[in-house]
């Protein structure tokens, strides 16, 4: 069977966007972010409890990551909306008590996997930066916020970009209690018309966000990785040696 | 009237099953430098790691300038390790350089030096810099300040790291196989910088292989093996007329 694309609604999807389309994209880049931020500073807490002293603090961080990477993440969305009521916030924008529940859910989920990027990020930090922060006299918590974390964020930041990206996409989810985002819009214009192509406008809205953030990635990379690499590559050498095998195919090389 | 500035007494040590340290005591006094031979698995890197108390100390106790380290007497005369807050203080009088520097690779060298003055002895940033530059003059590394480690060479990131050590202005330093990691030819570099340090009164504490350091600079060698001192005296004796059967035959291996 054929696949008949209608571009009229195409087009007009992608070049005409409308007043609800501006907000419905609104709430999927704040959604995004907002819950992305937060899941980041649950999973550094989580982390940290992780290798606390305490035990409850270490059975906590356990507990949290079994139960919330364990279960999908839209029953924890349906969940803590339909089993707490939440309020509706007026930030200059308005953020109705579904988008606070799906915001929550999305950050806790988050937390739960970026508790795992986190610690792997820290282990890999070498245990000699530890002790000579300690030989100098440094308590715990300040060589861990001085010495450990900068050097773990370097490690931390690809697999956050991809975790990022993934948000974005999840927030879809959003949508089944009740958010009005990009999804929703979709799913209203394709229920009002029957034509499925809103999907596939959609879905370019999508790759437009996760193509912005692949950029905005390389640079907060590039940006760590300054200072300590002793054999810097600037940007421009590495889009070079990246598309080397290309250009050596194109010239007949294998 | 001498001064003790590091005792050890009696001083004992597991890692699980495995005795590593069976009774090690060791008197050093102001301005000594001591140096620490023996064969690897004699524990001599793992007591000088008790000095500052990044390994616990499962018998004995080990004091610096008559301070407790690592633990505070219970009235019933048992020990009990101390809080981290109070270890961490007792560890800014005591300067660690380790076989693998341990620079902090994401800070220059100046700010490798002045981290700890900043932010744990609350010196003011400009005056800590003052001192930083002043320190890695001395080590001879005063065109390297704003370099970072990874572009240092290995006896280079050693000279900082023991610049590093010295700006928390320590009463006693500890040097853990300062230049084991290093090639041959920069291992001079170091140990000259060492030198001049002993001679400048530091006390000092060396675990090396290095006898011909030992010779110019130590007051004192020890010779551990098996978890315990099995002889010690000045350099002089060690290199004419060792006692112990033990000690000959690892200075005829390592000379």
């Amino acid at each position: 069977m054929l696949v008949a694309i209608d571009w009229h609604v195409l087009w007009l999807r992608i070049f005409h966007p409308n007043g609800t389309f501006a907000h419905a994209l609104w709430a999927t880049i704040y959604i995004s972010i907002v819950a992305q931020t937060m899941g980041i500073l649950l999973g550094l807490a989580a982390a940290l409890a992780r290798m606390s002293r305490i035990w409850p603090f270490r059975a906590l961080s356990a507990g949290y990551v079994l139960v919330f990477r364990g279960t999908p993440v839209l029953v924890q969305i349906f969940y803590l909306y339909f089993a707490i009521s939440w309020p509706t916030l007026h930030l200059g924008f308005t953020v109705p008590d579904a988008a606070v529940a799906a915001i929550v859910a999305l950050s806790v989920n988050e937390g739960a996997y970026m508790r795992e990027i986190i610690r792997a990020g820290i282990d890999s930090i070498d245990k000699g930066q530890m002790e000579a922060a300690k030989s100098l006299g440094m308590r715990n918590s300040l060589a861990m916020r001085r010495i450990v974390l900068p050097q773990a964020a370097r490690v931390i930041v690809p697999p956050l970009g991809n975790e990022f990206n993934n948000m974005m996409k999840t927030t879809s989810l959003a949508y089944t209690v009740g958010v009005y985002e990009l999804f929703a819009d979709a799913e209203q214009g394709y229920s009002q018309t029957f034509i499925a192509d809103y999907f596939l406008a959609v879905a370019f809205w999508y790759l437009v966000l996760t193509t912005v953030w692949t950029f905005v990635q390389a640079a907060i990379e590039r940006r760590l990785a300054v200072s300590e690499r002793a054999d810097e590559l600037s940007f421009r050498e590495r889009l070079v040696a990246a598309w080397n095998p290309v250009t050596a195919w194109g010239r007949g090389a294998r | 009237m001498t001064e003790i500035v590091m005792r050890a007494e009696d001083v004992h040590k597991h890692f699980g099953r495995l005795e590593v340290l069976k009774g090690v005591s060791l008197d050093v006094e102001k301005g000594e430098t001591v140096c620490i031979i023996g064969p690897s698995g004699s524990g001599k890197t793992t007591f000088i790691r008790c000095i500052n108390h990044l390994e616990k100390v499962d018998g004995g106790r080990i004091t610096v300038n008559g301070q407790l380290i690592g633990y505070r007497e219970r009235g019933n005369g048992k020990l009990a390790e101390d809080s981290e807050k109070s270890i961490a203080k007792q560890r800014t009088q005591i300067g660690m350089v380790f076989q693998r520097f341990n620079l902090f690779p994401h800070k220059t060298a100046l700010e490798n030096v002045i981290e700890a003055p900043v932010h744990v002895l609350g010196t003011p940033e400009k005056q800590a810099e003052e001192d930083g530059i002043r320190l890695l003059s001395r080590v001879g590394l005063a065109d390297k300040c704003g370099t970072y480690p990874g572009k240092l060479s290995g006896g280079q990131q050693q000279r900082v790291a023991i610049a590093r050590a010295l700006a928390m202005k320590p009463a006693l330093m500890l040097f853990d196989e300062p230049t084991s990691a290093l090639d041959p030819e920069v291992t001079g570099e170091v140990l000259m910088v060492m030198e001049e340090l002993a001679h400048e009164g530091m006390t000092m504490i060396v675990v090396t292989h290095e006898m011909g350091f030992a010779k110019v600079a130590a007051d004192r060698v020890v010779m551990m093996d098996g978890g315990v001192i099995i002889e010690e005296g000045t350099p002089e004796h060690f290199f004419e007329a060792p006692e112990h059967e033990r000690t000959k035959q690892f200075l005829s291996k390592i000379l």
